[in-house]
């Protein structure tokens, strides 16, 4: 009896697994013919049908990559770990007094927050070009970062006070009897123990600010800092011939995504609800 | 700055090491607020010179009549509401805002309906399911351009795959991102497809909170797996939903990377929405034009708030 209701189970969730694997390569087919056309030489883009597989493989668009996108990559990464100190720099700190320190308007604040993500990035964009235009920071690196973070403080800061207000009391009335100051405390209990956090909150604030394309195309706009967005874009709008270097770089550019999904799994699934829903 | 309170604060607990009132010490673990503000100042410095003052500036934007050389020197003429009506009141306003009705609302559908039915189809565990459910989220991760531009593509006229997937099946080819009458559906296409990821693993994390004795308790009444997510998954979902739905919302109202790579709101306007709209008039174009871009930006952000304070209001409400 049992051995035949184990046996129906299993066959039931072995369709599910084949089913399963249909979804997610219909969901993934974009990012397969990234890859495909990119491997594809430029002759045979305009063949109609086009080839489902890279059937004479070339690495002409990979070249085109290094020839020409190693600069962009460089400012990209740049920017990308710029971003990801600003925004831990700030947003630490700030969990700390709003979860444990009991920092007075911290509800306010959390509102605040919220409202700030809301802000349309294009609005930003026009506040931003109209200082960075008195000051001279258009066209620099520093302008690009300190934009950039605004898409990822407001959720660093969140994230930092839901994961330190579920950190014990005890341990803090610990360290403060041991006679460690609040700075003290922050820098070796708290940091510490909100390593994760402090993981997640990078992989996304590096994701976003290597992924933007808003900033990017308003605030440098000359050719003296071009991110790989951009440069992506560039190659778009000057040569519509050349799709294999095109899509070369669009995988190169999705290389981050790709460790974040490989390695940090499921810090970016917490991220993503953090964000949403509290349980 | 941090080392004057902080030390004062280590001195004071030396000083009187148990004789902390258990009242004082339930409220702050490190006596004086003036230490939890010198942890948040910061981010308040932050806030106030990278988001309040970016804002201000967009709103002084939209009151003043600003050309390039204005912007400059700073002597822009004070016009009051003038761009907001010249914006109400332009050709293109019911069109963008038809559009980005029929963008937002027919995203949010789909999305919503496509990640619902993957998270009740992931809600049980088989073989592989974890790793084809962190596959979902590559489209999530991968930056904006890389999709925008691979969809182009596979939606090119003459060389695309979809076109040539609707050759082998008997379909004639269609124009997608260069027709007026099917750029905004293509935009809309390549849209829910980002949008799917989020959706399924916020539904999926709400599924994971309804417990099995509920689903037990319908199995033993006999319910089908139809009647079960009607009367069980459905209902319970429903603030989990509302939140995904109100977030999803107000980030698809202020999308403008995807549209404009693709087909920069045209042709002919035919999937301008208000954000590729602002978008355009302050960048798009050889002329910048600040004041009615910030304009039609600035009545974006009303729209989103008013989205966004339903669904802060509703998780306020998830959180009691």
């Amino acid at each position: 009896m049992l051995r035949t209701h184990a046996g129906a189970s299993k066959r039931a969730t072995w369709w599910k697994t084949v089913l399963g694997l249909v979804f997610t390569a219909l969901m993934l087919f974009p990012v397969y013919w990234m890859v495909n056309v990119s491997l594809t030489p430029r002759s045979d883009l305009r063949k109609n049908p086009p080839d489902l597989f890279p059937v004479s493989p070339t690495l002409e668009g990979y070249e085109a990559v290094v020839d020409q996108q190693l600069p962009a990559l460089g400012i990209s990464l740049l920017v990308g770990l710029g971003c990801v100190v600003v925004t831990v720099a700030l947003a630490a700190p700030a969990g700390y007094a709003i979860a444990l320190l009991r920092l007075r308007g911290g509800k306010a604040l959390n509102f605040i927050l919220l409202v700030a993500q809301m802000i349309p990035a294009v609005v930003m964009a026009m506040g931003f070009y109209a200082i960075y235009v008195r000051l001279g920071l258009l066209n620099s690196i520093w302008g690009l970062i300190l934009a950039d973070s605004t898409i990822a403080v407001p959720f660093g800061v969140l994230l930092f006070t839901a994961f330190m207000s579920g950190i014990p009391r005890e341990l803090l009335q610990a360290a403060r009897m041991d006679g460690a100051s609040a700075w003290r405390t922050f820098l070796s209990v708290v940091m510490p123990i909100s390593r994760n956090s402090v993981l997640t909150v990078s992989l996304f604030a590096f994701l976003w600010a290597w992924s933007d394309f808003v900033f990017a195309s308003t605030l440098a706009r000359n050719a003296d800092v071009v991110p790989v967005t951009l440069s992506i874009y560039a190659y778009i709008g000057n040569n519509t011939t050349q799709w294999n270097a095109i899509m070369a770089t669009a995988v190169v550019a999705s290389i981050p995504a790709a460790v974040l999904l490989v390695f940090a799994q499921r810090y970016v699934a917490a991220g993503v609800t953090a964000g949403a829903v509290k349980d | 700055m941090t080392t004057t309170p902080t030390r004062r604060t280590a001195h004071a607990a030396k000083e009187a090491p148990m004789q902390a009132p258990k009242r004082s010490a339930q409220r702050t673990i490190h006596g004086s607020p003036w230490i939890a503000a010198a942890f948040a100042a910061p981010l308040m410095i932050y806030l106030i010179a990278f988001y309040a003052y970016p804002l201000i500036r967009s709103i002084d934007l939209s009151v003043h009549d600003y050309n390039i050389r204005a912007f400059v020197q700073g002597d822009a003429e004070f016009v009051g509401l003038a761009n907001y009506i010249d914006v109400v009141q332009s050709n293109l306003f019911p069109q963008a805002l038809w559009n980005t009705f029929l963008f937002v609302g027919v995203s949010i559908v789909f999305q919503y309906a496509i990640g619902l039915a993957l998270a009740v189809f992931f809600r049980h565990n088989f073989r592989l399911s974890s790793l084809l459910r962190a596959l979902f989220l590559v489209p999530w991760l991968l930056p904006l351009i890389v999709s925008a531009s691979t969809w182009a593509w596979m939606m090119n006229s003459d060389s695309g795959i979809i076109n040539s997937f609707l050759g082998a099946v008997g379909l004639d080819p269609v124009n997608w991102i260069t027709s007026p009458d099917t750029a905004l559906l293509s935009v809309i296409i390549a849209n829910i497809w980002l949008g799917i990821p989020f959706n399924l693993v916020i539904l999926y994390s709400g599924l994971q909170n309804i417990p099995d004795e509920v689903y037990e308790a319908a199995a033993l009444d006999g319910a089908g797996a139809w009647k079960t997510f009607w009367r069980i998954t459905f209902p319970l979902l429903r603030p989990v939903s509302a939140i995904t739905i109100l977030l999803g919302l107000v980030y698809t109202l202020k999308v403008v990377d995807i549209v404009w790579i693709m087909t920069k709101g045209g042709p002919a306007n035919s999937s301008l929405t208000l954000a590729v709209w602002s978008y355009r008039e302050a960048f798009g174009t050889g002329q910048p034009a600040f004041s009615p871009a910030s304009a039609i930006g600035n009545l974006l952000i009303v729209i989103a708030l008013v989205f966004g304070l339903f669904y802060i209001r509703l998780q306020r409400r998830e959180e009691h």
